[in-house]
């Protein structure tokens, strides 16, 4: 009951004069367990409908006598000593407000036509850079583009894409260095393609043929590479989180210049391992950047449906962890925000929260219709209106470093490169069959080695039951 | 080696417990070997401290291990490794899991301790998903074998639903991992030092019963026992018992009482569940025609059924009598039935007689 008295200022100015509110606060000597206010001191005309805007009202909090603002100042000289440290007290009795009076802003350099705000804080980019940053981008809409229409077309079995998280996955990319380990979640192949792994690299994944590192034995898109410092990607949400904080456990005690950066969407937050990998990141001290890719969507669960908190990056203080809010389409502001927290997390040997605001234009993969659950213009607008690539490609032609022959050429050769790569990838041998067998252990075991004898003799026997082109 | 020795130098000793076990001591020579009789708690702690001084990047964490531990198992090694390397973690089993994951994965030797195996199931994803994977989906690029997760089971008396279960068939279905159950103090020393040192990660039972109860002379040197190698610890030809943990006291107890009434019961100590050593077990089923398996988790799919229906598969000709099982009751580990609950001597014996007799 006490939290709907948080919603209205009129409500609780109207209460006041009709039941003398204040007065029950001082004068009583309720116990801690019965509540503030009963059923019978309140008309009924009081209630709010619990169900009304609740959902979709803004977070902002009036001002109310029973809630603690951020401006009040306590009596600093009287202090409890607890197993935490001190604390000071105070005789009044105040909640703190579910939310802010205000969102926690979000860091942005360039605005939406691709200007760059004044007075901006940002680290600056070579001409050198923000090319590339750009080529890599458009390279990883054709990537994604492409390869979605070849699930489609039957040829590889699923796909997801990274459409609208361009500017987050390749400005975070390029914020580090390639000594930082990454540990993944399934939307950041951007990271990977900036680092070095080829077109090719992905298809054979994508197709799990010979040539695959993975050998062919994760769907398309769970890309791994150790080459890269790049952790293979594993389907369960989340669980990158707390091994992320191992990983940067393990630099900090090798005394290595590189921390662990993870990644994770706005659905993986409400997982446990989100809540286990930040607190042991910031119990040890790790040299963690945890990034939250928030989309707006965890598949078809929008995120009102996900927390009730401003966003995650309210979350970070929860831990003790240092925390932004960034655009995550605005590259420039990605990458000083990730070129930022990198620097803290490894000087000061701790970890840094990043939420970077985007949206999820694509489905959530080749298995999903996204205009079932949302409308068709809401996801128009952001892939016309709000369109990373678009956003900092303006910013780089103003500046004289891209032209429309640049963005042809790019653009056919990225295609022609891709497709032929698909080919290539498709004619590639199989992985053999051994490979089903291998890696289990260190060393194949005896039950292995068991079935693996039996299974050669079956296929031999009914060749017809197996797909050709397994051989040893 | 270590298994010769084993053979030749034990004196285990069990004082009398709720279970009416008692051990005899066979006492004999050890030869030149520095031994020292200790307890179960004792030799894990031992072999932690050989496992942290041969391996710099190895370290030990879990919930209340930095003063030792709730069995004391890790007592002295902060102080003497640094609180770097041996610490206290939050209350958080997926997270220290996970957590030990991300270092093994690094290169290092990452020694978990969950404080009953009764808490391990918030870590299951992690021990699943992703240890049990993590080689096999990187295509051998990435690996987290230098991963050992140490757990107390089993029954103490008085332990209840939630710090008496022995959660190993979980485990032993989940191909990828490794699982080790120590059956004494001597036994757990070495196959702790070869379960950290193995290159697969590996779960680590500790029969929590034997942790004060069970001592023996335990080599003061840095010795390894095999994994995945079954030990024959008392030979016999009418029947063959497998057993793992604190249960192959009460089995030994059983075989004891049917060699007074003349039954020669042969003991296999199966030590890892995960791979399991079938050659030995399908050896003595041979000789023997009968087969007996005890295990303190509940009957129903428990460990117990996989070597029955393998031993079934491989030596269905020479079995003359049926698989018996005595096990737990298909309940949850209860507080004032646990006398009934367990699979006891008499219960042991008496099952040991009905095969003998089929």
């Amino acid at each position: 009951m006490a939290i709907w008295f948080a919603r209205s200022r009129t409500l609780v100015s109207s209460l006041r004069q009709n039941l003398g509110l204040s007065a029950i606060f001082i004068k009583h000597n309720y116990s801690s367990r019965r509540p503030v206010f009963t059923n019978s001191q309140l008309s009924p005309r009081v209630f709010l409908d619990p169900f009304s805007s609740y959902r979709h009202e803004s977070t902002a909090v009036e001002t109310h006598p029973y809630l603690v603002q951020q401006s009040d100042h306590e009596d600093d000289a009287q202090e409890l000593d607890f197993p935490g440290g001190k604390v000071g007290y105070t005789s009044e009795m105040k909640f703190i407000p579910e939310s802010s009076s205000r969102r926690i802003p979000c860091y942005r350099v360039l605005n939406e036509h691709g200007k760059i705000i004044s007075d901006s804080d940002f680290i600056p980019v070579s001409e050198k850079l923000a090319v590339r940053m750009y080529e890599q981008m458009a390279t990883l809409q054709v990537m994604d583009h492409i390869f979605y229409e070849a699930q489609r077309q039957g040829r590889i079995s699923f796909y997801l894409t990274s459409v609208g998280e361009e500017a987050i996955n390749i400005a975070s990319a390029a914020a580090l260095s390639p000594e930082d380990v990454v540990l993944p979640q399934y939307r950041e192949p951007g990271v990977l393609l900036w680092r070095g792994f080829t077109l090719e690299e992905f298809a054979n994944q994508c197709f799990g043929n010979k040539a695959d590192y993975g050998k062919g034995r994760q769907m398309p898109i769970h890309y791994g590479s150790n080459q890269h410092n790049y952790f293979t990607v594993s389907s369960p949400i989340a669980t990158q989180l707390p091994q992320a904080a191992g990983v940067g456990y393990a630099l900090k005690m090798e005394k290595k210049n590189a921390c662990a950066v993870t990644f994770i969407g706005d659905g993986g937050t409400s997982e446990g391992d989100f809540h286990a990998g930040l607190n042991f990141a910031a119990v040890m001290e790790a040299p963690v950047v945890f990034i939250c890719r928030n989309n707006g969507w965890a598949i078809s669960t929008h995120i009102s449906e996900q927390f009730r908190s401003d966003g995650i990056v309210v979350k970070g203080q929860a831990y003790g962890i240092r925390s932004i809010r960034v655009d995550g389409n605005d590259a420039l502001a990605v990458y000083s925000a990730v070129r930022s927290a990198r620097e803290m997390a490894v000087k000061e040997q701790r970890p840094v929260l990043i939420e970077a605001m985007t949206y999820r234009v694509g489905h959530h993969s080749t298995s999903d219709d996204s205009t079932k659950y949302r409308a068709a213009d809401e996801i128009q607008y952001w892939k016309m209106s709000r369109n990373p690539v678009n956003r900092f490609k303006k910013w780089v032609e103003d500046n004289g470093w891209w032209s429309e022959e640049d963005e042809s050429k790019l653009r056919s050769s990225t295609r022609k490169q891709l497709l032929q790569a698909i080919q290539a990838a498709e004619k590639w041998e199989k992985q053999p069959l051994t490979e089903l067998f291998n890696d289990v252990y260190d060393v194949k075991t005896k039950n292995l080695e068991e079935q693996e004898l039996g299974l050669k003799e079956l296929v031999e026997k009914q060749p017809q039951d197996y797909p050709l082109g397994f051989h040893n | 080696m270590a298994s010769l020795l084993g053979r030749f130098c034990r004196k285990l000793v069990v004082p009398g417990s709720a279970h009416g076990a008692r051990m005899v001591s066979t006492t004999s020579s050890c030869g030149s070997e520095t031994v020292k009789s200790l307890n179960l708690y004792s030799a894990i702690n031992q072999a932690l401290h050989i496992a942290l001084e041969t391996d710099p990047r190895s370290y030990v964490f879990g919930e209340d291990v930095g003063f030792g531990g709730v069995f004391r198992c890790t007592t002295g090694l902060a102080e003497r490794f640094g609180k770097n390397r041996v610490f206290n973690t939050p209350l958080c089993e997926q997270g220290i899991v996970g957590f030990g994951i991300g270092l093994a994965a690094m290169g290092n030797r990452a020694v978990v301790e969950i404080q009953f195996a009764d808490y391990i199931y918030p870590a299951f994803d992690q021990i699943v998903n992703e240890a049990a994977k993590f080689r096999y989906r990187s295509g051998n690029q990435f690996n987290c074998g230098g991963l050992t997760i140490r757990a107390p089971y089993g029954a103490v008396g008085h332990g209840g639903h939630y710090h008496s279960q022995s959660p190993e068939a979980f485990f032993c279905h989940v191909p990828g991992i490794k699982v080790v159950i120590p059956r004494s103090p001597r036994e757990a020393k070495g196959l702790l030092l070869s379960s950290i040192r193995d290159p697969n990660p590996v779960v680590f039972f500790e029969p929590k019963w034997l942790y004060r109860q069970a001592v023996e002379e335990v080599p003061e040197h840095d010795y390894m026992i095999p994994l995945s190698e079954a030990e024959v610890i008392r030979e016999g030809n009418d029947i063959t018992l497998v057993g793992w943990g604190a249960q192959l006291t009460v089995m030994e107890q059983a075989c004891l009482d049917a060699e007074k009434e003349g039954i020669s019961c042969e003991l296999i100590d199966l030590k890892t569940l995960l791979p399991w050593d079938k050659e030995t077990v399908e050896a003595s089923v041979k000789k023997t025609g009968r087969l007996l398996i005890s295990h303190e988790a509940p009957v129903t799919g428990g460990f117990g059924a996989e070597i029955s229906a393998t031993i079934l598969e491989r030596c269905f000709l020479k079995l003359e009598a049926p698989v018996s099982r005595v096990c737990g009751l298909d309940t949850p580990f209860p507080l004032v039935f646990e006398p009934f609950y367990m699979p006891t001597k008499n219960k042991i014996l008496d099952a040991i007689k009905s095969t003998v007799n089929y």
